[in-house]
């Protein structure tokens, strides 16, 4: 099976006598299900973080669907992130655009035309039941809608991987409930492999799952 | 968050997006009247140029007759030469003297002459052409009235040159507060950029609001000028000024002026916008 995520003795760090994450040797299945859970602090936004190129590997090899993160260059890295979807905890709308700009923003970085993208964020806005808000603005939602939208931007350019930063985190039970369907959706459905980090895995998941846990810098495969 | 909330938000982005968009054009603004003021005193100088130029002469005395043609050929500055009558003079001698001596004076009496010249000269050209005209033997003395020429001359080269540094002055301090209202743009969108950073946008496309705001501004502050220009025309006040003094000038060129207004403009603010992008703050 392709590896979508191949990490051999990684080691993370934002400052140099401090490492987070120390000597990890793991990989992700391509078309997998993968949680990382672990105490505050443990490093999983941080691991999370290398994967889409916001933090560089302090030692080891970091390669993310085929290209290596250490010392990418800033080409690569935007091209990179034209096929990752990514959803943070603080949902990172943009405040000056409406609903549906912000869920049409990776088409517009991957040049799709206005045709091809009105018709992708309308079915996406469907699938998140926002479509009666298109034209509102994210202060104008609240957090559990603005985090259905994060989500329906992070599906809109089909990426080949999903990150999920505390997706549900605060989030009350409707919306976590679609957010996950969504999450599971796209793995079943799209392949798409779908990287999650949490405090808590939801129970009575459809999907098959990986578990990664972080303990004092250290990845263990949970079984 | 509440919709009353969001409107005095969005009402208060709005000022403040109207302030930095003032700042901006008025800055602009100031850069292109600066501009403009130069060319229209480097227009008007060139203009009372052409009047000296009309009312300067220079006198030849000589001990016998030329033709016209024979000054043009000492000099290409040479436009056009005229006797001096010495008339005048001897009728003016008439009581005082024989009639017999008269004519012996009028027989004696050396040959004037009044030559104008093809354009303004520097006192350079003055000397220079003072040296040519007396290498001919018949000519006794040149007279250039380089003193008086000279004083006025560089008095209008000093003004010229005043407004020059002026504006240069005026251009450069004028573009570090647009490179500091620019980078006050860019830490406004600083959140927006970085969004778009994340799913990888390339730098001119995450930068593209800023280029937008430095287009539109440009463009609005060569309006204002062409306005202002177009006031000083209509009301005349400017020009009745230069008239009593006897120039006629252009201050503004509706279609030259103001394409050009509009090139440095766009050239200034489309350039700075380069710089904060290529080379953002450290803080960033």
């Amino acid at each position: 099976m392709d590896k979508v995520i191949i990490a051999q003795n990684l080691s993370l760090s934002y400052k140099e006598f401090e490492t987070i994450i120390s000597k990890a040797t793991f990989s992700i299945d391509a078309g997998s299900f993968v949680f990382i859970t672990g105490a505050s602090g443990s490093g999983k936004s941080t691991l999370l973080k290398s994967f889409y190129g916001a933090i560089e590997p302090k030692q080891g090899q970091l390669s993310v669907g085929g290209v290596k993160m250490n010392r990418i260059s800033t080409s690569k890295l935007n091209f990179l992130r034209r096929h990752i979807g990514i959803v943070f905890q603080d949902y990172k709308l943009i405040k000056e655009w409406t609903i549906e700009k912000n869920v049409m923003l990776p088409l517009i970085i991957s040049g799709y035309t206005s045709d091809v993208s009105g018709t992708q964020v309308q079915k996406l806005l469907g699938h998140v039941k926002l479509i009666h808000q298109a034209g509102k603005y994210p202060l104008e939602l609240s957090g559990g809608e603005q985090q259905r939208v994060a989500m329906a931007r992070a599906l809109a350019h089909n990426p080949i991987l999903i990150l999920a930063d505390e997706p549900t985190g605060n989030l009350d039970e409707y919306s976590s409930s679609v957010i996950w369907n969504l999450l599971e959706g796209a793995n079943s459905q799209l392949k798409t492999t779908v990287v999650v980090v949490t405090h808590h895995i939801p129970l009575g998941l459809n999907v098959p799952y990986k578990h990664f846990h972080i303990d004092a810098g250290n990845i263990n495969e949970i079984a | 968050m509440s919709l009353t909330n969001t409107f005095i938000l969005t009402r208060v982005t709005s000022m403040k997006s109207l302030k930095n968009h003032i700042s901006l054009i008025i800055a602009l603004f100031t850069v292109l009247a600066s501009v403009q003021i130069y060319v229209a005193v480097d227009r008007t100088i060139a203009a009372y140029e052409t009047r000296l130029k009309d009312d300067y002469s220079v006198i030849v005395v000589a001990n016998k007759a030329f033709i016209p043609a024979e000054f043009k050929s000492m000099s290409s500055m040479v436009e056009r030469s005229e006797p001096i009558s010495t008339t005048q003079v001897l009728e003016r001698l008439k009581g005082e003297m024989s009639q017999k001596n008269l004519d012996l004076l009028r027989l004696t009496l050396p040959k004037f002459y009044r030559i104008y010249l093809n354009r303004y000269p520097s006192p350079n050209e003055i000397n220079k052409l003072q040296h040519l005209l007396q290498r001919n033997p018949a000519i006794e003395r040149v007279e250039g009235f380089a003193q008086t020429h000279d004083t006025i001359y560089k008095l209008m080269l000093l003004f010229k040159n005043v407004v020059q540094v002026f504006s240069v002055a005026i251009a450069a301090v004028t573009s570090l507060l647009i490179l500091k209202e620019m980078r006050l743009w860019q830490f406004q969108h600083a959140e927006r950029m970085s969004i778009m950073a994340l799913f990888g946008a390339p730098v001119w496309l995450r930068s593209a609001v800023l280029f937008r705001l430095a287009i539109v501004d440009a463009i609005i502050a060569t309006i204002i000028l062409c306005l202002a220009f177009f006031v000083i025309d209509y009301y005349g006040f400017l020009i009745t000024q230069l008239k009593a003094i006897g120039i006629s000038v252009e201050l503004f060129n509706f279609v030259n002026d103001a394409l050009r207004s509009l090139g440095i403009a766009l050239g200034i603010s489309i350039a700075l916008t380069f710089m904060i992008v290529i080379f953002p703050n450290e803080e960033d």
